[in-house]
């Protein structure tokens, strides 16, 4: 075990009773558990709040554009094997901007972990209605509340047989370390949505909205079970499951790459006999 | 040039082969020791239109496309009718004999005889062709045995009956088409397009992974390079989308990977935010594009070179970039070999602008020596000292310690806000002051290393053809028609067309007496930067933005109009 201490501790521009600072807590402890030591540790980010966490961490850090934290994540993760690839972002950017890019990266099923802070609206541009906000939910910016249903992407991973996906509470910090911990060890692309308080902007969803529905997976779910994650998914209500809701095995992309791709890319160098016989199938 | 070029074109619907015919006549010329410019006119659909696949072809040196027609091989009813107007004093039409061939010299073929099923059609033509242009069998048998192996002897043994079949018949009806020049050189050369040469210069300088989203004229790059990745271990993603293909690219760059992608104008556009990503970060990328005729869609089939300003101007904010813009595929190979150093070298993004033209246009290639390319630029592994280890640490070159992470203990901390030497977010404004004289000095570098134009032809001229990219030839050829009507003159070509060092180019543009610059875009994009960095001002412009190529003959007719 790394001592969290090696994590560091930062300055943050995390409002006073923000959830992330719980994320932030969790993700040192399952690094620590993990072994990972801060240079082995590679966090690429969107935009937002959260895709500041980062820096909140000692580790390697791509804080890139928003809705973006995917694309170099995944990049990273395949030109790097001697580095542990998270992207970690807010539900606006993983799910709005960065939308066509988890349709992808659940379908290209790179080995990294997907961390999304999931606060059910914008925080850093003040209050509008994210992707996950609940149709109805009034707003500063949608007065007569949002148009639109939310999404759900619990059930979208399920159903694209994504190999692990979990939900998780910001404020059961042992809990969420536990599923990061379980989350990076799982070969192929892994989702934990995280259910992260904003004291600011949100008053529907508050600690208290949360502490009052949320309620742990028990022994008696079966994540190997698509179904039973399938309802497990789409219960969201009164009741809301948080933990694994699924586990699969897809082959992750690194085992279906050209098999001579010399992994690092850092220490490939070309081949000029080879090329020097391509160039010959020139003539 | 007159009579020494044979001008062959190709006609036919999309489908119907007429790229076969021509890969394989253009493949045997050069291996004959022929010079070559292919010329590809193709639609934006699958099946049907009418595309064109022509051949300028001769014994020396040849620069660039021409209109006039000698040789029409006609694979469809429509080709003959819609070329009749270019044909030239001795062309001739090959044809099947249910074409009509509207009265001119020619040949109509019984395909029907020759051909035992409609699919031999394109070896039968070539069997014609080889006849016609007196071309030694050997190179085209070579090619049928090469092509057909891996379908088994009987395969191949067909093909080669038809296609000598085709030969004894056209040697049998006496076509009197004049042979061409036997070439004098016997050394072997190589036969690629632009876009080959660009996949081959990306791969000689250690690329090792690609991402892109596919967009024609770009998308040969990837598939070249895939076609060579298992060999060269390279790591081909087609990604979801442009914005996609960039950010992966530079998190791979970023982790340690040597970066190329390939893309248009079009999808560029999109990857705009990216760019400017690679300008804040300071991470390495080089972005191929394929300039085809916008704005939005355009025509996607054609060629066009009005994309500079785009890649100038792309990204919001200041950061350096250098832009490559190759002329032929020995250049295309070079820059892209080139670009992958000075990005590296610079920590910047830098573009290698080609265009459909170029991109499609196969020609006769001196064999590259790869053991005499210069070492390319790499990043540091790991350092002695991790924790004082700095990403952005303030350099006189501008130029930061790159490290890849992972290595050592060191952290590689990047920033899309901007950020501290050690690589996190800050909002302190002196710090950004610094931050920017950094990476704006590594522009000064930049310029420094930058390519000089060519200056080819009279010195004292009195007329200078400045030109860029894939203008370079028709430039050349339309210069070289000048001085035999007893024109002094000469071609500045840019084969690096930013940072501009007005150095290297205001004394040859002062010692002309008259300077046109020639561009394939409406507003002389060039022209302008010139005029803007150097305040300098051409005596005249000669744009093209029709979607097809500059050539010489289109060059010599604007400039007597101009007259």
């Amino acid at each position: 075990m790394i001592p969290i201490e090696q994590y560091g501790t930062f300055e943050t521009a995390w409002c006073p009773g923000c959830g992330n600072f719980f994320i932030n807590k969790a993700l040192k402890k399952a690094l620590s558990t993990l072994d990972l030591p801060p240079h082995k540790v590679l966090i690429c980010s969107g935009i937002g709040q959260a895709a500041k966490s980062p820096h909140y961490l000692r580790c390697n850090c791509f804080n890139g554009l928003h809705g973006r934290s995917l694309p170099p994540a995944q990049g990273a993760a395949l030109a790097n094997t001697e580095v542990t690839v998270f992207a970690e972002s807010g539900d606006g950017c993983s799910y709005g901007e960065g939308g066509n890019h988890f349709l992808a990266a659940m379908r290209r099923n790179v080995t990294m972990t997907y961390l999304v802070h999931d606060n059910q609206v914008y925080g850093l541009t003040k209050g509008q209605a994210s992707p996950t906000t609940a149709q109805g939910q009034a707003t500063k910016f949608q007065p007569w509340g949002t148009p639109s249903m939310p999404f759900n992407p619990i059930s979208v991973a399920v159903t694209m047989d994504v190999p692990f996906v979990a939900r998780a509470y910001a404020a059961e910090v042992d809990h969420l370390a536990d599923i990061i911990v379980q989350a990076a060890r799982h070969p192929g692309f892994a989702l934990v949505d995280i259910f992260q308080p904003c004291v600011s902007f949100n008053k529907v969803n508050t600690y208290a909205w949360y502490k009052e529905r949320c309620y742990k997976l028990g022994q008696d779910h079966d994540p190997t079970d698509w179904r039973q994650a399938m309802i497990k998914a789409q219960e969201f209500g009164d009741r809301v499951p948080i933990g694994v809701i699924y586990k699969g095995s897809r082959q992750p992309y690194e085992q279906r790459m050209v098999s001579s791709v010399r992994r690092p890319l850092a220490t490939s160098k070309p081949d000029m006999t080879a090329l020097d016989d391509i160039l010959e199938g020139y003539t | 040039m007159p009579d020494t070029c044979v001008n062959i074109v190709v006609g036919g619907e999309a489908g119907q082969g007429l790229v076969t015919v021509g890969d394989f006549l253009a493949k045997a010329l050069v291996r004959a020791g022929y010079e070559i410019v292919v010329t590809q006119d193709y639609l934006s659909r699958i099946r049907g239109g009418h595309n064109t696949y022509a051949i300028r072809v001769s014994h020396e040196a040849v620069h660039g496309p021409r209109e006039s027609i000698d040789l029409l091989v006609a694979l469809d009813a429509q080709t003959v009718p819609m070329h009749t107007g270019d044909l030239s004093g001795r062309a001739m039409v090959l044809a099947d004999e249910a074409i009509d061939r509207m009265g001119h010299t020619g040949l109509s073929i019984p395909f029907k005889t020759l051909c035992p099923k409609p699919m031999f059609e394109n070896i039968a033509a070539l069997g014609v062709l080889a006849q016609v242009l007196c071309l030694d069998r050997k190179w085209f048998e070579d090619l049928i045995a090469e092509t057909f192996h891996k379908k088994g002897d009987e395969i191949v043994s067909a093909n080669l009956k038809v296609f000598s079949d085709a030969l004894t018949w056209a040697g049998s009806q006496q076509a009197g088409f004049s042979c061409m020049p036997a070439p004098g050189r016997t050394e072997k050369r190589l036969f690629m397009h632009g876009n080959d040469a660009i996949a081959l210069g990306a791969l000689a300088a250690g690329a090792n992974f690609c991402s892109y989203y596919p967009m024609t004229p770009s998308s040969s790059v990837a598939s070249t390079l895939i076609e060579h990745a298992q060999r060269m271990g390279m790591l081909v993603e087609q990604a979801e989308d442009e914005i996609a293909a960039i950010n992966m690219a530079l998190g791979a760059s970023y982790a340690g990977a040597r970066v190329v992608v390939p893309t248009s104008g079009g999808g560029f556009a999109l990857m705009v935010e990216g760019i400017s990503l690679a300008g804040m970060t300071e991470t390495p990328v080089v972005v191929v594009l394929a300039q085809r005729p916008g704005p939005a869609t355009g025509l996607p089939t054609r060629t066009e070179q009005g994309d500079l300003n785009l890649v100038l101007y792309a990204g919001h904010g200041d950061f350096p970039r250098a832009i490559f813009a190759p002329g032929t595929p020995e250049q295309c190979f070079e820059m892209t070999y080139r670009a992958m150093d000075q990005s590296e070298k610079w920590q910047s993004p830098v573009f290698v602008l080609t265009d459909q033209y170029l991109a499609d246009s196969y020609r006769a290639v001196t064999p590259f020596d790869l053991s005499a390319l210069p070492p390319v630029s790499a990043p540091a592994l790991a350092t002695d000292d991790p924790a004082g280890y700095e990403r952005y640490a303030v350099t006189e070159n501008g130029v930061s310690p790159r490290l890849v992470p992972g290595f050592g203990e060191h952290l590689v901390v990047l920033d899309s806000d901007e950020h501290t030497p050690d690589g996190h977010i800050t909002e302190d404004l002196g710090v950004r002051v610094r931050m920017v004289d950094k990476r704006m000095r590594k522009g000064l570098g930049l310029k420094e290393d930058v390519l000089p134009p060519t200056f080819t032809g009279d010195d004292a001229p009195e007329m200078l053809l400045a030109c860029w990219g894939s203008t370079y030839g028709p430039a050349v050829e339309a210069a070289q028609i000048m001085r035999t009507q007893g024109k002094k003159t000469a071609v500045l070509h840019f084969g690096q067309v930013y940072p501009l060092n007005p150095d290297q180019f205001l004394p040859l543009l002062a010692s002309a007496g008259r300077t046109v610059m020639v561009e394939g875009n409406y507003s002389c994009q060039l022209a302008a930067l010139i005029r803007q960095e150097t305040g300098y001002v051409f005596g005249a412009t000669v744009t093209r933005y029709d979607g097809l190529p500059v050539t010489a003959g289109y060059i010599l007719k604007r400039l007597e109009e101009a007259n």
